[in-house]
């Protein structure tokens, strides 16, 4: 394979958003919230949602600790659902599941992930697969307002 | 920087050919493996070893008068000479065959554990445990309603000689601890930790999964009542480790797991169990890796652990040297005492970072929390980045780690 990897996984645009997360920060008033944890790696992550008729995201933010890959994951994730309906939501965490485990190809299959398409690469890495899962499935949990802390293991 | 002048006792070029797994390429690059704490690689006679036993010798052992059968149990026994003489035990019965350090500590914690501690006995052990030495203590404590008592370590890793015998008293019942820190690096002052236990007469258990590929262990010297190891660590093949018990210890704990080869007789009415060390094995063994675990002691044996320890201190000086030398990183496990186990963090980039970011240069380190949760938690990191090294690396190998993490950096900087 004629790839390189290291700049397909950790491209500009990841880094800059650990470098400065979007949307890093605690909602007080929250309606949903739920935290995630890797125990393999160690991440952990807090996200909030504020929700509107309870039906769309006004807001959304997280707050944690971990490496690149799930930071920007994170980080990216608010902002692309932030304005975005429960459905919506749903409808992209489908997509970004499929296009981490190399199921979907950007260039080939319709969808609306936007910059999320910046992980298509990271199937290549099947360890960091979850670093950048764990905050979806943490927003996920908030919206099912799960109370106990979500695990990817 | 790098030199060729090392003060060998060992010919680690000739030493290297030895190990077909340290040849190949990991992203077109030559790999660098420095993950031997996790498990070590094995040298061709062991792989021919388990080879041949499957080719030309297979058999299950202990029962049957064939050829085969005679030969597979008499390579199964002078292995348990080999272990024997390995950590200079009195007598081979005292050499129980297990899967694993795991099931070593497991077997102590349910036969010995369970029969003679009660409730409001103190365990002790120290807060740099492998989860394997903290969790089956946790099981035995909710039955029985034991306690477990954690000796804390200091800002260098190292465990606090004081508290340990602030502990120590009437209650204690067992001391269960590490000899080599897997996440820090840490020898434990184990003899002393021995002796101040044996004043009160409390048996202590040595977790030595990985001191023996390091350091000279003697089991009378140290006059520890258990000790155990993992064959995979030790250059070996993977399910087979070692638990070392005192006989008089083993001969008073009932069987840990029943089943054929632990019986002397069995009716339905009343079973008699087998004598030592067939008590503890019940059912087939892991035959081929027991007889691969002997070629493995004999190859240690033939490098020598005096000429091991004294090359693998020189890797170390050199790591940690060259590691301090990058700016902003931070070992972790600064121990006066340390086997040759560096693990570190960096303020910019997360240790699961670096660990894929060196990979891509060829180069195998652990990152993670290295099944010492309550370390990390200790020192107050999530993970850390863990370059652990055996006989067969280099200092070349340390300083392509270097260069790979001065790499990551650029990568993770502006
Ligand atoms: C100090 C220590 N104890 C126990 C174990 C458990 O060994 P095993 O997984 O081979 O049973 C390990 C292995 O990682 C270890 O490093």
């Amino acid at each position: 394979m004629d790839y390189d990897s290291r700049t397909e996984l950790y491209q500009q645009m990841i880094l800059e958003h650990n470098k400065k997360p979007r949307n890093f920060h605690k909602i007080e008033n929250a309606t949903h919230t739920a935290e995630g944890y890797n125990p393999l790696c160690g991440d952990h992550i807090n996200i909030y949602l504020q929700l509107k008729n309870d039906s769309i995201i006004d807001d959304i933010s997280f707050i944690g600790d971990g490496c690149a890959i799930s930071k920007a994951s994170a980080s990216m994730m608010t902002t692309a659902l932030k304005g975005k309906t429960i459905e919506e939501a749903n409808v992209l965490f489908d997509q970004f599941h499929k296009l981490i485990k190399g199921e979907l190809v950007p260039e080939r299959d319709k969808n609306a992930l936007g910059k999320l398409t910046t992980f298509t690469g990271i199937w290549h890495f099947p360890a960091r697969v979850k670093c950048a899962s764990l905050c979806w499935h943490t927003m996920k949990g908030a919206l099912n307002q799960v109370v106990k802390p979500v695990s990817t293991e | 920087m790098t030199t060729n002048t090392m003060t060998m006792s060992l010919n680690v070029t000739k030493i290297r050919q030895d190990f077909p797994n340290l040849h190949i390429q990991v992203h077109g690059k030559p790999l660098v493996y420095l993950d031997n704490a996790a498990t070590t690689f094995k040298p061709k006679v062991v792989i021919d070893t388990i080879l041949k036993h499957y080719q030309s010798g297979t058999s299950n052992v202990h029962r049957g008068i064939h050829y085969l059968s005679e030969r597979a149990t008499q390579d199964f026994e002078t292995t348990r000479e080999k272990v024997k003489d390995f950590i200079n035990a009195r007598k081979a019965l005292e050499i129980i065959f297990t899967k694993g350090t795991t099931e070593s500590i497991n077997l102590v914690t349910n036969s010995y554990g369970r029969t003679f501690l009660q409730k409001g006995d103190e365990i002790i052990i120290s807060g740099m445990e492998h989860h394997s030495n903290i969790v089956p203590w946790q099981i035995l404590c909710e039955e029985k309603g034991c306690v477990l008592r954690v000796v804390p370590i200091n800002d260098n890793g190292e465990l606090i000689f004081g508290e340990f015998l602030k502990f120590l008293g009437p209650k204690t019942k067992l001391v269960s601890m590490v000899y080599v820190s897997n996440s820090l690096g840490t020898i434990n002052p184990i003899k002393k930790v021995i002796e101040a236990a044996h004043r009160l007469k409390i048996p202590v258990l040595v977790d030595a999964a990985q001191a023996v590929s390091h350091i000279k262990v003697d089991v009378q010297d140290l006059d520890c009542d258990f000790l155990a190891f993992s064959g995979h660590k030790l250059f070996g093949p993977t399910g087979v480790g070692i638990l070392y018990g005192k006989e008089e210890l083993l001969e008073k704990m009932p069987p840990y797991q029943g089943g054929g080869d632990m019986i002397a007789s069995v009716s339905f009415e009343k079973t008699t169990y087998n004598v030592l060390p067939h008590k503890f094995e019940a059912g087939t063994p892991n035959v081929a890796d027991v007889i691969g675990l002997g070629a493995a002691i004999d190859y240690v044996q033939s490098i020598g652990l005096e000429n091991i320890a004294e090359y693998e201190e020189e890797l170390l000086a050199y790591g940690t040297k060259i590691l301090k030398s990058i700016l902003g990183l931070k070992l972790i496990g600064t121990a006066k005492h340390k086997a040759s186990i560096l693990s570190f963090i960096l303020p910019s980039i997360h240790p699961h970072d670096l660990g894929t970011l060196v990979n891509e240069e060829g180069i195998a380190i652990r990152t993670g929390h290295h099944c010492t949760q309550p370390v990390m938690k200790r020192f107050n990191v999530p993970a850390t980045a863990r370059a652990s090294l055996a006989f067969y690396n280099t200092k070349e190998e340390l300083d392509r780690l270097v260069a790979a993490i001065t790499k990551a950096k650029e990568i993770f900087s502006d």
